[in-house]
């Protein structure tokens, strides 16, 4: 179990967040980045979302920037142009200093481009955490997260070392929600072998014993 | 589960398998995409149909054909697909059917972009196919809304026997809320008795049709439908209003914009300029008579738009050139900022008399 999301960055050179589309994975990714620039240390947030072309890491990189986090991000993010693209320079969450964070696509898709160079997050050091919430419909029920969780291993070629709780139901979320949501991310771990690393809640909505997050989603109104 | 996070995308297919939608046909496009595979996924679960086909034409065609045996069914699309659908859509209309059309719009013309937009309203609400028709237009500006007005927009299509489009766009069916799907009101529904299901031999066979042999059969017809149209503009026009007890600017906005502006009159409340919110639910039918009867008491309309001044033609149409009705728009799938909604608030409040 780690405390922090930056106790759980700091396992290795790579953090892969993957997981379900609509789990959280992006506001985990940025927060994660946020901790560690927090703690002095260099690091970098990859946006590799070659699936839905909306509500990305690549929406905080000014914000990231003005933490002293680098974003790596598709050329032709937030544009119209809907092709699955990665970063041009993908390698430096190979080479670069510090630690890097990939924010995955959704699902075994998104997971797809992981396979790719399997390799280089192996020889790098890599540890992937599959992101939980209770409140998505399709994944909600244990069972189906675990299935959805083996199928990104199959197609990544990479294993998962934990699973992160990040169970909410976006504004409506308060700690009672947070609380609701443990034991069923404690049952997905349980089928799945894994440990249940962390559980996160909003600032405003903070349980104790969780790590909080700051909501990075882009707002509209 | 009481409630759940979704997308607005996820949410109008789980809203129209549970009022027992059971036949998905459409053709993927961004940003709509969620919305079929979630069909994909749920509809084999519940003994249902989710059929790829070979264009949006061949969807709309197949809709066509479920609706004629009376059965609940959905197409869902964005801007350069719904275009496709139209003469698809203008026979369903000429056939008297009922079905569900969803579109999640993108910024146009042409095959535009994929980021969010409203400039399908003409469309839509004017001339979604050729001839005298209309579909009935509902703008969820939630993602609950998005599930509700579903599930409302199956049985406004079988009362009135007419399509009802569920009129979105990237940003709504793109955004994640909480929806509460027990939360959705049920209605008494009229018997099918025109769906050709097979006679058993034991009545006429019903007719499903849009051809007319002589012209005063067809515009038999047309005028039939159009009593049924003000009926439907009689009994189902929907809107909210949201700070127009003392209002002098009242904003007019739908759909994602509605949210926007909603900010923003809050905003300008705060700044002591006396706004507010008219929020059209139904697009068809307009909600002319409440329009009309607030520019009695307003200074002037803000008609607030992600286009360049589509619904305006409508506001200006309900308030009888009583009061002064300007537009603010932003469009090719730029989505306006509650703040360049304050600053035009602004301007009509300190501007001349």
């Amino acid at each position: 179990m780690a405390k922090t999301l930056s106790e759980l960055a700091e396992r290795a050179k790579i953090t892969v967040i993957s997981g379900p589309f609509g789990a959280g994975k992006t506001n985990i990714a940025v927060n994660t980045a946020l901790a560690l620039a927090a703690k002095g240390e260099i690091c970098r947030v990859a946006d590799l979302d070659t699936v839905n072309p909306y509500f990305r890491s690549a929406d905080n990189e000014k914000m990231l920037a003005a933490h002293g986090v680098e974003t790596l991000v598709p050329e032709f993010a937030n544009t119209n142009v809907d092709i699955p693209a990665l970063p041009r320079d993908y390698n430096k969450i190979f080479t670069g200093a510090g630690y890097s964070i990939c924010d995955v696509g959704g699902d075994a898709d998104g997971a797809a481009v992981l396979g790719v160079s399997r390799e280089d997050y192996l020889n790098a050091g890599c540890a992937m955490y599959f992101v939980y919430n209770r409140f998505r419909p399709l994944t909600a029920d244990p069972a189906d997260a675990l299935e959805m969780l083996r199928h990104i291993e199959r197609v990544s070629g990479l294993r998962f070392r934990g699973i992160i709780n990040n169970s909410n139901l976006g504004a409506e979320t308060t700690s009672e929600v947070v609380r609701e949501g443990v034991p069923f991310a404690e049952k997905l771990a349980a089928l799945a072998g894994l440990p249940l690393e962390i559980t996160v809640s909003p600032e405003w909505a903070y349980l104790p014993g969780t790590a909080a997050i700051k909501d990075i989603t882009k707002k509209l109104f | 589960m009481a409630k759940m996070l979704m997308k607005g995308n996820e949410a109008i297919a789980e809203a129209a398998i549970r009022a027992g939608c059971r036949l998905f046909f459409g053709y993927p496009i961004t940003p709509q995409t969620e919305l079929s595979e979630y069909m994909a996924k749920n509809m084999p679960k519940c003994g249902g149909l989710s059929l790829q086909a070979e264009s949006e034409i061949a969807a709309i065609n197949m809709v066509l054909g479920a609706a004629s045996t009376g059965a609940r069914v959905i197409t869902s699309s964005s801007s350069p697909g719904i275009s496709l659908k139209s003469e698809g859509i203008s026979y369903i209309i000429g056939s008297d059917l009922p079905c569900v059309i969803v579109n999640v719009q993108r910024g146009g013309p042409g095959l535009g972009g994929i980021q969010p937009a409203q400039s399908d309203y003409n469309q839509a609400t004017k001339a979604l196919g050729h001839g005298d028709g209309h579909i009935i237009v509902l703008a969820p500006d939630s993602v609950q809304e998005m599930a509700a007005l579903t599930a409302e927009a199956f049985d406004l299509a079988d009362i009135y026997r007419m399509p009802c489009m569920i009129f979105a766009d990237g940003a709504l069916g793109q955004m994640m809320e909480p929806v509460d799907f027990e939360a959705v009101p049920v209605r008494e529904l009229p018997a099918k008795d025109w769906a050709c299901t097979g006679t058993g031999g034991k009545r006429v066979h019903n007719i499903i049709n849009s051809l007319y042999m002589e012209p005063e059969a067809l515009e038999k017809t047309v005028v039939e439908r159009f009593e049924r149209y003000k009926k439907l503009a009689e009994n189902e026009t929907k809107y909210e209003e949201f700070m127009l007890d003392d209002a002098e600017y009242a904003v007019v906005a739908y759909g994602i914009t509605a949210r926007i502006a909603k900010t923003a009159v809050i905003n300008a409340r705060r700044k002591g300029i006396k706004a507010g919110l008219f929020r059209p639910i139904t697009l068809y039918p307009f909600p002319e008579k409440p329009l009309n009867r607030l520019a009695d008491g307003v200074k002037k309309f803000l008609s607030v738009e992600m286009n360049m001044g589509q619904m305006l033609n409508d506001v200006k149409v309900a308030v009888e050139c009583k009061k002064p009705v300007i537009h603010f728009g932003r469009t090719g799938g730029v989505i306006p900022t509650p703040e360049e909604v304050l600053e035009q608030l602004e301007k009509l409040a300190g501007g001349a008399e």
